[in-house]
């Protein structure tokens, strides 16, 4: 099973903001145990989803010299379940930034209502905290960014289309 | 030492409930932030974001973590900061209340220093 909690990205503009899309399918395992009789995807899942655009929007951020991690949940506020056959509109804005970490504001929509409300804190770890070097193989990053759009709709501060970096 | 108004206590009590989920009393000027208040060291992160934001000020990390003097031989001798470091340590962090810790300045006891007041103290400094 492979970790992408988005599907596409459907937005991304380098230092500011980001979206994308989440589905939710009832052949999902992760719809299975969490809750018999009720299938919805978990919560937990959306902060995840949330937190891997937050972190892409980070990470891009600071030119992908940064090891980002998500370290900290501020708030998350649900106001209705994500249930099969639902589509989940995440947004994600870049709030703040210092050398160490960055903080991230998101929502997450469905059918035009307010599903979810979060705030997220990322860090940067340490060179030589718990491996070397970056946390993906090479390669397998930009692999992973392409099959979920980014670069189709990825722009930089003056609007233009943003180049794949050989960082990733 | 610099003095702060309610506002600013205030205001840094609205972050520390907010960063380390504790209690609007538990927030006293004489609190520590590590010892009473139970943060931990990405938590330090998460008050500079809440502090910056409410505020609108930059905190520079050097400012409130003097890492590089209490891990310099020249400031540190056997575990403990010699009288120069003290001296380079107040030159640093004037807005705290250093005095406890002179009295036995062991690095080891550095990170538990830190009070709320403190923090209002060095927030005053930035506004």
């Amino acid at each position: 099973m492979r970790w992408f909690w988005i599907d596409r990205f459907t937005e991304f503009v380098s230092g500011s903001h980001a979206s994308g899309i989440k589905n939710v399918a009832l052949d999902e395992e992760v719809l299975d145990d969490y809750c018999l009789a009720y299938p919805y995807l978990p919560p937990t899942l959306i902060v995840e989803g949330m937190a891997q655009l937050g972190g892409i929007l980070v990470a891009e951020h600071f030119d992908w010299d940064q090891r980002v991690v998500l370290a900290k949940i501020g708030k998350a506020v649900y106001h209705r379940p994500a249930l099969p056959g639902d589509q989940l509109r995440y947004h994600v804005r870049l709030e703040g930034t210092q050398d160490h970490g960055a903080t991230v504001i998101g929502t997450s929509h469905c059918d035009g209502e307010l599903q979810a409300e979060i705030e997220l804190m990322f860090a940067f770890l340490e060179p030589g905290r718990f491996a070397e070097g970056s946390l993906f193989h090479p390669g397998d990053l930009a692999i992973m960014l392409r099959t979920m759009n980014l670069f189709n709709v990825a722009v930089d501060k003056q609007g233009n289309p943003l180049a794949i970096s050989d960082k990733i | 030492m610099t003095q702060y108004s309610d506002e600013v206590f205030d205001k840094v009590r609205t972050a520390l409930v907010d960063a380390l989920g504790v209690d609007d009393d538990e927030v006293t000027p004489e609190a520590t932030l590590v010892g009473d208040l139970g943060a931990e060291s990405i938590d330090f992160l998460d008050i500079v974001f809440k502090l910056e934001k409410s505020f609108g000020i930059t905190i520079p990390r050097e400012e409130l973590s003097p890492e590089d003097i209490l891990t310099n031989s020249q400031y540190v001798k056997d575990g403990s900061v010699t009288p120069e470091g003290m001296t380079e340590l107040k030159k640093r962090m004037p807005w705290a209340d250093l005095s406890k810790f002179e009295q036995n300045p062991r690095v080891q006891d550095f990170g538990n220093l830190l009070t709320v007041g403190d923090m209002c103290n060095y927030v005053a400094t930035k506004i």
